[in-house]
């Protein structure tokens, strides 16, 4: 795409919630997985080839397809999800990301998708927006990435106090790997969506159901 | 709680207040759109002024005769929640939090898909329920005097400075101190101990903010809110009459 449309869709500003999320890094600093840069990156390597695989598999799947196809897509992205918490918040951050989406690029795509009770996943809406912004199954992949990215390095930047700057070259030193994973996009596009990957990680769950029972949390997962 | 009251008919003061200035210069024509859901209050300003306090007081002095729900933005544990269900100020049901990722005024005013999304869950929750919102108090969490709450998220608020916090902030002025529908200077019983000069602070915010209220409380007791319990039982009539723009103290 890499029009103006893209650089809206990845601006940190947009306004869907995402400010809020940590992708599970509150927990991991909570249980010591992550401390510093080093682990930092491990953790966002972690994230990027598990979950991250997964929602962006799904919203480049979701960029092009039609109502029957998404609401296949949003029962087997469902099946992979299989903390009750995690679906919660897909679910949550599916209806803030709509509510953005349907300001800013109306369609009857998103108008379905609005009507499914509690709303639709938030990488299905994502794929959904992307691709009435004009944007490809590979756009709406990378997205996907770049916030997964953006969530857990500003999470630890302000959980741990981390030095930005050096955040940025971390974030600097995954692209290639993101880059090898979106090359997938268009396969994705076209898949069977039983096909899709479904490698979330279960630590992931795990910690994102732990998380929802702590007495008070800065982020909401 | 919310079975009680009656849409229909003007709820009783429960003390002297002179309603006679408070419409007056209101005339704006009905827009569509508002009054058809409950009001939303935004209450804002620096850690420790007490919003919390204030949101306490301020359902003490209202659930009797309205529906109340409240969405926190502050660090909200299971011991806040308690605290308020023993003290009886509102069911556990009705209270809901909000993280913010560490930037309460994020989540008031540049990114309000959270808080938007918990508040209509909330309000569609207890309407499903049989009682229906009337009010919605929606506290930000502790933050700097820049913050301030979006249209978008909140029908009027009310901003929140402490006596103790320093008797230049309303001088400093600010988005929160200038644009709020009241300003309100409380725990002004602490101004003798902390050397704060209570009347300058209210010309300063004067200054700040002209033709806009300013109250000067202290919520020791409940009954120090009155005349912003007053206020939100104006800004009701108000909305549910289709008028937009606030209602004076």
């Amino acid at each position: 795409m890499t029009s103006a449309a893209t650089f809206l869709l990845a601006d940190g500003r947009f306004p869907a919630g995402g400010h809020a999320q940590s992708a599970g890094v509150e927990s991991a600093v909570r249980f010591g997985d992550v401390s510093d840069l080093a682990t930092l990156e491990r953790y966002l390597h972690g994230r990027l080839s598990t979950t991250g695989v997964v929602e962006a598999a799904f919203a480049a799947a979701s960029s092009g397809a039609d109502d029957v196809r998404l609401d296949v897509l949003g029962a087997e992205l469902e099946a992979r999800l299989v903390s009750p918490r995690a679906r919660e918040i897909s679910r949550r951050l599916g209806r803030q990301t709509m509510r953005a989406a349907r300001a800013a690029w109306p369609s009857d795509r998103l108008d379905h998708l609005a009507r499914s009770v509690g709303g639709s996943h938030q990488p299905i809406v994502l794929g959904v927006m992307v691709g009435g912004a004009g944007g490809s199954p590979l756009d709406a992949a990378t997205l996907v990435l770049h916030h997964l990215s953006a969530a857990v390095t500003s999470a630890a930047i302000r959980l741990l106090a981390l030095d930005p700057i050096a955040v940025l070259a971390l974030q600097v030193r995954t692209l290639p790997m993101i880059d090898a994973i979106v090359v997938e996009a268009p396969v994705w596009a076209d898949a069977e969506p039983a096909a899709l990957p479904a490698v979330g990680g279960a630590l992931t769950e795990i910690l994102a159901q732990d998380h929802a029972s702590w007495d008070a949390r800065l982020f909401v997962a | 709680m919310g079975t009680d009251h009656d849409h229909d008919h003007p709820h009783e003061h429960p003390h002297e207040h002179d309603h006679s200035h408070s419409h007056g210069s209101h005339v704006h024509p009905p827009q569509p759109g508002i009054g058809e859901r409950p009001l939303r209050i935004g209450i804002g300003g620096p850690v420790g002024s007490g919003k919390t306090t204030l949101v306490g007081a301020l359902c003490q002095l209202l659930r009797d005769e309205l529906s109340l729900a409240v969405v926190t933005n502050d660090i909200f544990t299971t011991e806040d929640a308690q605290a308020l269900r023993r003290a009886g100020v509102l069911p556990e049901d009705r209270i809901v939090a909000v993280e913010t990722g560490c930037c309460p005024h994020t989540a008031i005013r540049d990114d309000i898909a959270a808080n938007l999304d918990a508040i209509e869950e909330l309000e569609a929750r207890l309407d499903a329920a049989g009682t229906a919102v009337d009010v919605t108090l929606v506290e930000s969490g502790g933050d700097n005097l820049t913050a301030v709450f979006s249209t978008g998220l909140v029908d009027a608020q009310i901003f929140v400075l402490d006596t103790a916090g320093g008797d230049d902030v309303p001088r400093k002025g600010g988005p929160g101190v200038a644009m709020a529908d009241v300003l309100v200077i409380n725990k002004v019983d602490l101004a003798p101990y902390v050397g704060a000069d209570v009347e300058r602070m209210l010309s300063d915010a004067a200054e700040r903010r002209p033709g806009r209220p300013v109250v000067p409380t202290s919520l020791v007791d409940p009954s120090g809110a009155d005349v912003l319990a007053d206020w939100i039982r104006d800004e009701l009539v108000a909305w549910r009459s289709g008028v937009s723009a606030t209602v004076t103290v």
